[in-house]
């Protein structure tokens, strides 16, 4: 066997140290002047969080569209689908980063968006959260994270605070209530958010019992007839939108008699799905949450184009966050008059939205990337649509409480 | 009090018929072909799919929708067992699992481009009813379901004791060669028996319909479920996988109430871990004849 003594294995050994010395250096350095801003998208749009991650790209795409008709600077908008494994976080952002993106979008859960903030700080690359609750997402010191969601203790306070005041709103003063929670990181953070502000807001309710069910619950007999047994006047579920679906079935098939069944800021009752399968009987069903302003004239405006684009959806707040996160993105690149991440995450630190489309106060980022002004409404679907009936402020509607035995239906 | 108790324990009978008739597919065809079904959970799936469109786009309720999907379920059976899983009766047992999980995949990617992720739920108003028995009231879909799936268990019993066919798949589960000396032609046997397996997971999909929400992704669990119900039962044992189905449907619906209904999941790995320690053959295997 003869060797070329042209290509040694010094030679070898210095193309491929060069070759992936290449590999890692992102193409944004490359791109040229004017060309569109990359923005990259990571959502769960497969696996179990499949049908949450779709309705996040509806409002990103819905958003990128509305921001190029309002002039804003051209943005090519790259996505990538992070499975509903957080793991893939910081696969799907690496990715992105490597494919020029000089800002990021994402992630809809907290794992995947740990994830990904991990590998967006460790690139100096912006990462604007559109969804995702758990604290530690703004609490590690990033300085290139920025989160326009509540998390999850201020999510939880907001919803004490609602059901708290329902009593001055309606007159009706209930005395107990039974808290039901999904076992999953989410649902057990709710349920010791709400155990911990139930004490500190004093609120004059007891929480006469407290059950937890498993995260893949086909069935809600058991756990309907144990909450039934405790008679409560409230029951409070922290779900998902699967399992809300399967509650309301028992508390019908049970004819469990209640003032109200209200989220603690849970995901679920205010979606399409689970109007549609519940129908009469999801009416009445209460849930705070942080929710669009109906009275704005801009989200007026995002909901009409919404419901042409996709005419059976629902624009919720899902949509209506990944929507704003482009917003935040668009305006961020305006100011920076430069796709460069170092550009836009010194304009994200200065964003100052006043005019905007979810309930709150103006969009600003503090020293953490969080944004504090996010509000909580309380909604209550009413003819088998979510309609905001607190605060007063922006309520279009009045709640109904308590609500009409499922019997009488 | 004592009315819950027995509304779980009704409950669970009535569930665990329904899971009694999931195990007794996969059991029939690891008894006779000695191939273990990892698809099983998504032909689960696939009758929950037939129930739904059969209700959404016919108003053809959860009974005729079981007897529909059975039909189905049971050609796609033969096909399979005819096209591919012929050519795997016998290999090593490594290849026979790889063949099945790559039917699990392709069938939840199928799900999935077809129906999405989605939950679909059948909007049928038996979903909210019950029936009132001595002041206990009874969810209505899942005693039509148990009632069925019970029928449907007795019909195949009596199928495989009194018909030239069910003692011939007997006689295959019994001693295969044997089977082949009297004249019996295993193929068109382990293709009957393909078939039926296949009939029991649709048919409880469909009956299932109204009560649980259809997705892709819940087809790993009925494939766990009938794993333990045809390993506390015996695998290969029809009575073992009734009793077990029975036994998981009770004992998950007490762990619920009594412990914590999170952890009614956990109470099942738990019988099952008794079950292997204190009888490994499980509570019929090796008593009753396949």
């Amino acid at each position: 066997m003869t060797c070329n003594p042209a290509v040694d294995r010094r030679t070898i050994l210095k193309g491929a140290t060069a070759g992936a010395a290449l590999s890692i250096t992102p193409l944004r350095h490359v791109r040229a002047a004017g060309t569109p801003v990359k923005v990259g998208v990571l959502l769960p749009t497969s696996g179990v969080l499949a049908f949450l991650g779709q309705a996040c790209r509806r409002g990103i795409d819905l958003g990128a569209k509305m921001m190029a008709e309002n002039g804003a600077p051209a943005v090519e908008i790259l996505h990538v689908d992070t499975e509903s494994k957080a793991e893939q976080g910081r696969v799907a952002a690496e990715k992105l980063i490597r494919e020029g993106c000089s800002v990021l979008i994402g992630a809809f859960d907290s794992g995947t968006t740990i994830s990904a903030a991990q590998a967006a700080e460790a690139a100096k690359v912006p990462l604007v959260v559109n969804i995702a609750a758990a604290p530690q997402i703004t609490s590690q010191g990033f300085k290139y994270v920025f989160r326009n969601f509540t998390p999850g203790a201020t999510l939880v306070y907001n919803a004490v605070a609602r059901i708290k005041e329902l009593s001055s709103l309606t007159g009706v003063s209930p005395k107990t209530a039974v808290l039901m929670h999904v076992n999953d990181t989410f649902g057990h953070a709710v349920a010791k958010g709400v155990d911990i502000l139930w004490q500190k807001l004093n609120v004059p309710i007891e929480i006469v019992d407290t059950i937890s069910y498993s995260r893949l619950a086909k069935d809600m007999s058991v756990e309907i007839g144990r909450a039934k047994a405790a008679k409560p006047d409230i029951l409070m579920p922290v779900t998902r939108v699967n399992d809300a679906i399967l509650i309301v079935r028992e508390l019908v098939k049970q004819n469990v008699e209640l003032f109200g069944v209200i989220g603690p800021g849970s995901p679920g009752p205010y979606e399409k799905a689970f109007t549609d399968a519940t129908g009469k009987y999801g009416d009445e069903y209460m849930d705070c949450v942080p929710w669009y302003d109906p009275t704005r004239v801009k989200t007026r405006r995002a909901i009409a184009a919404f419901a042409e684009a996709y005419p059976d959806q629902r624009f919720e707040l899902n949509v209506g966050f990944s929507y704003e996160a482009v917003e935040i993105v668009a305006d961020a690149i305006a100011r920076a008059g430069s796709g460069e991440p170092g550009a836009l995450q010194a304009a994200l630190r200065a964003t100052n939205l006043q005019d905007h489309i979810m309930y709150g106060g103006p969009i600003t980022f503090d020293e953490t990337g969080q944004n504090p002004n996010i509000g909580g409404v309380l909604l209550q679907n009413q003819g088998g649509t979510p309609k905001v009936v607190g605060p007063a402020e922006i309520a279009v509607a009045k709640p109904v409480f308590p609500m009409t035995p499922f019997a009488e239906r | 009090m004592v009315e819950l108790y027995l509304k779980v324990a009704a409950g669970g009978l009535l569930i665990g018929t329904v899971y009694a008739l999931i195990a007794i597919g996969l059991t029939i065809i690891f008894g006779v072909m000695r191939v273990v079904n990892f698809a099983h959970g998504e032909m689960v799936v696939m009758g929950m799919y037939l129930g739904y469109a059969l209700w959404t786009l016919f108003a053809i309720p959860a009974i005729p929708a079981a007897l529909i999907a059975a039909v189905v379920l049971f050609g796609l059976g033969v096909f399979l067992q005819v096209t591919v899983v012929s050519r795997f009766v016998g290999r090593p047992q490594h290849s026979q699992f790889i063949l099945f999980i790559a039917f699990a995949l392709v069938i939840t990617g199928l799900h999935l481009m077809l129906m999405g992720p989605d939950a679909r739920s059948v909007m049928a108003p038996i979903s909210f009813q019950t029936y009132s028995v001595g002041g206990l009231r009874l969810d209505a879909a899942r005693v039509q379901a148990a009632a069925t799936a019970l029928v449907m268990i007795l019909a195949l019993v009596a199928f495989l004791r009194f018909t030239f066919i069910g003692r011939a798949i007997r006689a295959a589960a019994d001693n295969p060669l044997g089977a082949e000396v009297v004249g019996i032609r295993s193929g068109r046997v382990y293709a009957v028996t393909a078939g039926i397996g296949l009939a029991c997971a649709g048919a409880a999909g469909a009956l299932v319909s109204p009560l649980f929400d259809a997705q892709p992704f819940l087809a790993p669990e009925f494939t766990l479920l009938a794993f333990i119900i045809v390993i506390i039962g015996g695998l290969g044992s029809l009575t073992g996988a009734l009793i077990g189905g029975l036994l998981i449907g009770v004992a998950e619906g007490f762990a619920a109430l009594l412990i914590n209904p999170a952890m009614k999941s956990m109470f099942s790995y738990g019988l099952l871990i008794a079950v292997l320690l204190l009888r490994p053959a499980g509570l019929f295997g090796g008593r009753e004849a396949r």
